[in-house]
C-alpha cells in the first residue's frame, strides 16, 4: 500500500481539516476553555459535533454502527486536533478505549459503544501507575469477589478521568506485578462505589485524575478479553495510543513549524527579514526534514496496525519516539526562533509547546520507546 | 492471480534459475562489484553468468524501454523485482554512472539516435562512464565552473580541469560541463560528452583520508571534441549552452542516489548487529544506538513514502534534496556509532580480522556522503528557498 492518503483519506483529511479549524480552534475552544476554567477541560458540545461528523466511529466496527475505518483515518482527525490544539476525548475515547472494546463482549459493546457513537460518553484510560508509563509492570489489583472482582489501587495521568463515563482499567489478577501474565481490563462504570479521582490540571490545561480504587466491586461481565490474558488486549490498546498520540504529535508539530516559517517571512530585524538569515534557515530546513520524517513513520505505522502487521509493535513504537523528537525540536525551535513573543502567553506558540509537553508522556515518551525498540530488535 | 502477482512468480523463477549462489553473498569489497566497460574483468564465472543474464533480460536497466536495452518493466513491476533480488540478497549485475546519471538525463534530453546509441551501450555495460562536474575554484558554487570549450569548425577544443571525478582513471568516456559561453553564467554552459581516450585527457587518483582513491583530478589540455558523432547524435546532450538545465536534472538524481545509499536500504539498524558482534554494549551507548535505530527506520519509512510519492507526482520537486540532507547525515552517524561500538579493533587499519581495516576507511568515507552531490549546507539552502519559501534564499 503506497505511503500516501488514498482518494477516500485525502477527502475526510479536507473535510476533517476544515471542520477542526472551524470548530476546534485556538482560540475558540482552547483558549476559552482554559480562561473560563472548564473543569472537564473539553467541550461537551464539540464532542457531539464530532459524533455527527461520524468521527467517533471511525475505529467502531460496521457491525456495531460504526464507520469501520482504520488508524490512518483516526490519525487524520487527530493531526487537524494536534494542529488546532483542540482539546477532545477523542484520542482516549475512539482510539484507545475503542480499540479495547472492539474486542470485547457483546453485551459490553452493546453498553458501551452507543453512546461513544452519539457523542454522549467519553472513556478514560487507566494504564499508567507512578510518575512514568511502564505497562509492563501493573500493581493495581482485582481480586475474585462471588461472581466478580474487587478492584484496589491506584492509577495515575488518567485523562479525563473525572469527567468519564467509563474507565478501562489494566488489573492484575493473578501473578507478581512484573508478569505478563495475569492482567486483566475492566470497563469500570463511572459511578462505581469505592473511586475517588482526584483531578488536577495539567500543563496544557487539560484534565487528569490519581485514581484510587478502594474495594471497588465489579460484575463478571465488566471483564474485557480474557480474565489473566488481558495483555492481548492491552497490547492492541497500547498500539493504537502510541500512534494515535505520535499523529497528533505531528499535527502539533506541524502547526507550531507553520507558524515559526510565517513568522521567519514577517519579523524584521537589523532591518531585513529574519527569515533571510541563514542561521535561522539552516535550522528551519533541519526542522522541515525531521518533521517529514516523523510524518512517512506514522503513516507507515498507522497501515501497518490497520494491516495487522507483526511489525506494528515494533514500528508504533518508532513512531512514538521519532514523533515525541520532531515535535519537541518543533515546539522548542518555535519559542526561540519566535523571541520575546514566543514566552507571551498572548501568542499561541507557547500552547503548543505545553502540549507537546503532554503528549510527551502520554503513551511513553521518547526514552521508553527508544528502549522498546532495543529491546524487540535483540540488544 | 492478478498480473502483478504473476510478474512476481515469474520473476522469483526467473531468479531462482539465473542468479548464481555466489551473486546473493554479501558485497564484500570494490571487487564484487562489476562496473563494465572496456577494459572491465569478470571478477568470477558467476558474475559474468548473472551479468550475462540480466543483459538479455534487459534486467541491468528494468525500468528502460526495451529498444533502449531494457525490459520495459511498468513501476510496479519494478518495485516487485527489487523486492524480490533484495529477498535473495542478489547483487547489483552493473554499477554505472551510465544507468544512474547519464541514462536518465539521455531518456529526458537526448535524441532518439543519442538514446539508441549510448542508452544500450550503458545496458549492456560497454562503456564505462564517468561525470565530470566540480573544478578546483567550483564546488558548491557549480555554476562558476570555467573549464572552457572553444568552438573551431566542426569541434570544440576543451581546456581545463576537473576534480572529484569518480573513477576518472578506469573511465572510458566522460559526461562533461563544459563554458562555451564566457558572457553568460547559466545558459552558457554546454553538457558535453567525449572519450576519455582523446589526446589531451589525463587522470590523477586522489588519495583520500580513507586510504582509497575513488576520485581523480581530470585534466584537459587542448582536447578536440567533435561537434557530432554521426546523424543526430550531437557531441553535447541538450542544447548548447543549455547543459545547466541537464545538469541540475541530474543532480537531483545523484542526490535520490545518495540518499537511498545513505538510509533506505535493509541493513539499515544497527543495535542487534553491533551487540552480536561485540557481546557486550555500555548502557549508555545503548540508548545511543536506540535512538540512532528509531531515526533509520523512520527515515527507511521516509525513503518508501518519497519513492510512492515520486511515482505519482506528489513528491516536492525538492524533496531529493531533504532526503540527501537527512539520510547522507544519518548515514555519518551510523559510522560514528559503528566505531564507539567496535572499540579498539575498529581502529586496525589492514587486519585480516577487519578484513584490510573496513570498518575504520568505511567510517572515514562517509564523511563525503554530506561533501559530494552538494553538502548539506547547500542542501539546508536548497529546502530554505525552494520548499519553505523563504526570503533570500
Amino acid at each position: 500500500m503506497p505511503l500516501y492518503h488514498d482518494e477516500d483519506q485525502a477527502m475526510l483529511a479536507e473535510t476533517a481539516s476544515q471542520f477542526i479549524a472551524d470548530e476546534g480552534a485556538i482560540a475558540k475552544q482552547l483558549r476559552h476553555l482554559r480562561d473560563t476554567g472548564c473543569k472537564d477541560g473539553f467541550d461537551h458540545a464539540l464532542w457531539k459535533q464530532f459524533a455527527e461528523m461520524g468521527f467517533t466511529g471511525i475505529l467502531v466496527s460496521e457491525e456495531d454502527g460504526g464507520m469501520g475505518m482504520g488508524h490512518v483515518e483516526a490519525g487524520i482527525v487527530l493531526e487537524e486536533i494536534g494542529r488546532n490544539l483542540t482539546p477532545s476525548p477523542f484520542l482516549t475515547s475512539a482510539v484507545v478505549a475503542a480499540s479495547a472494546l472492539g474486542g470485547a463482549s457483546a453485551d459490553l459493546r452493546g453498553r458501551y459503544l452507543p453512546g461513544l457513537l452519539s457523542g454522549d460518553s467519553v472513556f478514560a484510560v487507566a494504564i499508567d501507575e507512578g510518575l512514568k508509563h511502564r505497562p509492563e509492570r501493573i500493581a493495581c489489583k482485582a481480586e475474585r469477589s462471588g461472581n466478580g472482582f474487587r478492584l484496589s489501587g491506584t492509577k495515575d495521568f488518567v485523562i479525563h478521568g473525572a469527567s468519564a463515563d467509563m474507565l478501562v482499567v489494566a488489573a492484575r489478577t493473578a501473578g507478581a506485578d512484573d508478569d505478563r501474565d495475569g492482567v486483566t481490563l475492566f470497563a469500570v462504570p463511572r459511578d462505581a462505589a469505592g473511586m475517588d479521582h482526584n483531578a488536577v490540571r495539567l500543563v496544557d490545561s487539560s484534565m487528569a485524575t490519581h485514581t484510587r480504587f478502594d474495594n471497588v466491586e465489579l460484575d463478571g461481565d465488566a471483564v474485557i478479553g480474557e480474565v489473566d490474558g488481558g495483555r492481548e488486549v492491552l497490547n492492541r490498546m497500547l498500539m493504537a495510543g502510541r500512534v494515535g498520540a505520535a499523529a497528533e504529535g505531528v499535527g502539533v508539530a506541524r502547526g507550531a513549524m507553520d507558524m515559526t516559517i510565517d513568522y521567519l517571512k514577517q519579523r524584521k530585524q537589523f532591518g531585513k527579514l529574519i527569515g533571510e538569515f541563514q542561521a535561522l534557515q539552516h535550522r528551519a530546513s533541519h526542522l522541515y526534514s525531521e518533521v517529514e520524517i516523523a510524518r512517512a513513520v506514522v503513516i507507515k505505522a498507522q497501515q501497518l496496525l490497520d494491516a495487522g502487521s507483526e511489525k506494528a509493535d515494533l514500528m508504533s513504537s518508532v513512531a512514538k519516539a521519532k514523533v515525541a523528537r520532531a515535535a519537541g525540536l518543533s515546539v522548542k525551535e518555535a519559542v526561540q526562533m519566535h523571541g520575546g513573543i514566543g514566552m507571551t502567553d498572548e501568542y499561541d506558540v507557547g500552547l503548543y509547546m505545553k502540549r507537546d509537553r503532554a503528549l510527551q508522556e502520554f503513551m511513553g515518551d521518547a526514552w521508553y520507546h527508544a528502549g522498546r525498540v532495543a529491546e524487540l530488535s535483540g540488544y | 492471480m492478478s498480473d502483478l502477482e504473476t510478474f512476481r512468480a515469474e520473476t522469483r523463477a526467473w531468479l531462482e534459475a539465473n542468479c548464481p549462489s555466489e551473486m546473493r553473498e554479501p558485497v564484500r569489497d570494490e571487487e564484487d562489484v562489476y562496473w563494465g566497460g572496456r577494459n572491465a574483468v569478470f571478477k568470477s564465472d558467476a558474475q559474468k553468468a548473472w551479468f550475462d543474464a540480466c543483459v538479455a533480460k534487459g534486467y541491468t536497466v528494468p525500468a528502460w524501454p526495451k529498444e533502449y536495452g531494457g525490459a520495459g518493466l511498468a513501476p510496479a513491476e519494478a518495485k516487485v523485482l527489487r523486492e524480490e533480488m533484495t529477498r535473495i540478497n542478489a547483487r547489483s549485475p552493473l554499477s554505472s554512472f551510465g544507468i544512474w546519471m547519464l541514462g536518465p538525463a539521455l531518456l529526458h534530453f537526448g535524441t532518439e539516435q543519442q538514446k539508441l546509441h549510448y542508452l544500450n551501450q550503458i545496458a549492456r555495460g560497454e562503456i564505462r562512464w564517468c561525470q565530470g562536474y566540480s573544478e578546483p575554484g567550483s564546488g558548491s558554487d557549480l555554476v562558476s565552473l570555467q573549464t572552457f570549450g572553444e568552438e573551431q569548425g566542426d569541434h570544440w577544443v576543451v581546456n581545463g580541469s576537473k576534480i572529484w571525478t569518480s573513477y576518472a582513471d578506469k573511465a572510458d568516456w566522460i559526461f562533461c560541463l563544459v563554458r562555451t559561453d564566457k558572457a553568460n553564467k547559466y545558459q552558457g554552459i554546454t553538457f558535453m560528452l567525449f572519450d576519455m581516450a582523446s589526446p589531451g585527457v589525463s587522470t590523477k587518483p586522489i588519495l583520500l583520508i580513507s586510504g582509497s582513491s575513488p576520485f581523480c583530478e581530470t585534466f584537459f589540455d587542448d582536447v578536440k571534441v567533435p561537434k557530432s558523432y554521426g546523424e543526430g547524435i550531437p557531441a553535447q546532450v541538450g542544447e548548447v549552452n543549455r547543459g545547466w538545465d541537464v545538469a541540475k536534472y541530474l543532480l537531483g538524481h545523484e542526490r535520490e542516489m545518495i540518499s537511498g545509499a545513505g538510509g533506505g536500504d535493509r541493513t539499515a539498524t544497527i543495535g542487534a548487529v553491533l551487540k552480536r558482534l561485540v557481546g557486550e554494549i555500555d548502557p549508555v551507548l545503548r540508548a545511543e544506538l536506540a535512538m540512532f535505530d528509531v531515526d533509520a527506520l523512520a527515515y527507511t519509512a521516509m525513503g518508501e513514502k518519497f519513492l510512492d510519492e515520486v511515482k505519482v507526482g506528489k513528491a516536492h520537486p525538492a524533496q531529493p534534496n531533504m532526503m540527501k540532507y537527512a539520510g547522507t547525515e544519518l548515514n555519518k552517524r551510523r559510522h560514528e556509532l559503528m566505531m564507539a561500538a567496535g572499540g579498539s579493533r575498529a581502529l586496525e587499519w589492514d587486519s585480516a580480522e577487519t578484513r584490510g581495516g573496513q570498518p575504520a576507511r568505511n567510517w572515514l568515507r562517509t564523511k563525503g556522503n554530506s561533501i559530494e552531490g552538494g553538502t548539506s549546507e547547500v542542501m539546508l539552502n536548497v529546502i530554505s528557498k525552494r520548499i519553505l519559501d523563504l526570503p533570500g534564499a
